[in-house]
């Protein structure tokens, strides 16, 4: 069962999905997915809008769960253990799994309580210990040099590029060992795109982190691995470079060099 | 410009610059102008109507009701006939008891059913039906709330009570509550509840610490528009809080307030009464449009 998959042995996997099948009521989203997704890494799904991608990744925390019409089948192993288990608390694993969504959604509340309010759920911080927290991870986000001064001004009226740095900071504040990004800079200008790519750059030392993007550059930019996707099917999943430059799939290729999709 | 042929159309685009627009194209941009003022006009129009009533209304309110005003209408109880003194202080003693009453009463439970609702019970059966039963009672007419609490409490306790008045009050403020909070948590988009929920949070702070701060103005809104209904509200207290001519801080006997004793006295022969009557619907209208511009200031400035 535990059986790499898809890795070269000089990676540890830190996410393995093992047939897993996912219905929105009677569609069947994902067919039978078997992967590997390596620790430390950043792993970019791509693939056209409905390929199910974005399915995936929302099976990591189980966000799905939300929707009772919707339902996963398989294994998804964290560290070994898997997480579709029924009976596991959802709250623990999203403690280690953080996301980061397509439009920024800072929380009705100031800067500050937007960062603190995740910490506070699972752990008790002193003051002071709370006030490192957050600037810790609004530095890690590359936003402290910006928000420092009104750190208790509401977060929704910053910039739509700073929301969503908030949120990566609100995001990785939990410390969390794999960090999910749902087209994280879709709604963003070129400028706060670039420095969000730089983030997940920076991030990848300490986070696993699955990005799902349709922008194929910033695929080629900012990950290690790619899978790519295709109605429910993962066509293909290799290192970056290879998959980008030598797909070993015919539909890999057309879908990359723009003839379709 | 008023006629349709094309020719004439044509010559008007003719004289206004038209940037070489064919005259096709231009007839349809003049029709379409002139649709557009037509709409313009009849909504405007629709305004000032409302409009004029709502100032109409003011303006009487305060010319006969401002008048009124003094201190004795605070000190002493409604009086007899046609003496030269007297005030409102029982009737609005009562009324701020009771309807204070009824929307600490009603502001709970409408708020954790709308939660129900909104949260909870968005496509249940019980969702559907607490929902409909909800939009019945909240179209219901309000003097069959009175009588409803007449037969429950008042002929049961044998006595028209202060209590009684206050819950006929309470059971107008819940589907106002109910409706308005599930209205406003519906608003709420999705998205912030899965970034809330993406962190581990667990449901009941989602929503107490996330959805409901989001909806904050309009929840309080809410309240407030339940607060404003039942501050005039006649009918079902005329049917559980009775009147009383006389102070009254005892909520187990009848008790004034401030609609009942409008009624009264406004279709009465007699002067004084009258124009107490005015100064009544004056403190009302004062009351309810201070607390909701309170309000306003008070959250505009929080945010």
């Amino acid at each position: 069962m535990d059986a790499r998959v898809n890795l070269p042995v000089t990676e540890k996997a830190k996410l393995s999905v093992r047939n897993l099948n996912f219905h929105y009521g009677s569609f069947h989203a994902l067919k039978n997915i078997n992967l590997d997704l390596p620790e430390g890494k950043v792993t970019a799904f791509i693939g056209p809008s409905g390929c199910g991608k974005s399915t995936l990744l929302r099976t990591f925390n189980r966000m799905y769960e939300l929707y009772p019409e919707q339902r996963a089948e398989g294994q998804i192993l964290l560290d070994g253990e898997n997480i579709l288990q029924p009976g596991l608390d959802v709250s623990l694993i999203r403690a280690k799994v953080g996301m980061v969504f397509q439009k920024p959604t800072p929380f009705p509340m100031s800067i500050y309580d937007n960062i603190a309010f995740g910490v506070k759920l699972f752990e008790n911080l002193p003051r002071a210990e709370m006030d490192e927290r957050v600037e810790w991870a609004l530095k890690k986000a590359a936003l402290w040099n910006e928000v420092k001064d009104k750190l208790d001004q509401s977060g929704s009226g910053l910039s739509g590029g700073q929301q969503q740095r908030l949120c990566i900071a609100r995001g990785i504040a939990i410390k969390p060992e794999v960090l999910l990004l749902d087209e994280p800079c879709s709604a963003l200008d070129p400028i706060s795109t670039g420095k969000i790519e730089e983030l997940i750059h920076e991030l990848k030392s300490d986070y696993t982190v699955l990005i799902v993007t349709h922008n194929m550059q910033q695929a080629a930019r900012c990950s290690d691995y790619t899978a790519y996707m295709y109605l429910g099917d993962l066509v293909e999943f290799g290192p970056t470079a290879e998959l980008f430059m030598k797909p070993k799939k015919k539909d890999t290729e057309d879908y990359i060099t723009g003839r379709f999709g | 410009m008023s006629t349709s042929q094309p020719g004439v159309a044509a010559a008007a685009a003719t004289e206004r610059p038209s940037l070489g627009l064919s005259a096709d194209k231009m007839a349809k941009h003049l029709a379409r102008k002139r649709q557009n003022r037509i709409a313009l006009t009849l909504a405007v129009a629709a305004m000032a109507f409302g409009v004029f009533w709502l100032l109409w209304i003011l303006f009487e309110t305060v010319r006969q009701g401002a008048g009124g005003l003094s201190l004795q209408l605070f000190t002493q109880s409604t009086p007899p006939a046609n003496a030269t003194d007297g005030g409102l202080a029982n009737a609005i003693f009562g009324s701020l008891v009771m309807v204070a009453m009824a929307t600490l009463v009603g502001t709970p439970i409408g708020l954790f059913a709308g939660i129900y609702l909104a949260e909870y019970g968005r496509k249940t059966v019980l969702g559907s039906v607490t929902r409909f039963i909800n939009d019945i009672l909240l179209s219901a007419p309000s003097i069959l709330i009175g009588l409803f609490v007449y037969a429950l409490l008042v002929a049961r306790m044998k006595t028209f009570s202060g209590w009684a008045g206050s819950v006929a009050l309470s059971l107008i403020v819940i589907p106002v509550v109910i409706r308005t909070t599930e209205n406003m948590l519906n608003l709420v988009p999705n998205a912030l509840r899965e970034a809330a929920y993406a962190l581990g949070t667990p449901k009941w702070k989602v929503i107490s610490a996330i959805t409901l701060k989001a909806a904050r103005s309009g929840v309080i809104t809410g309240v407030l528009l339940a607060l404003a209904r039942v501050s005039g509200e006649t009918a079902p207290l005329l049917f559980t809080a009775l009147s009383n001519q006389f102070m009254s801080t005892d909520m187990g006997k009848p008790m004034a307030s401030l609609p009942v004793t409008i009624a009264s006295f406004a279709m009465s022969p007699y002067q004084n009464w009258q124009q107490l009557a005015w100064a009544g619907v004056f403190l009302i209208t004062l009351g309810v449009l201070s607390l909701n511009i309170a309000a306003r200031v008070f959250f505009r400035n929080k945010q």
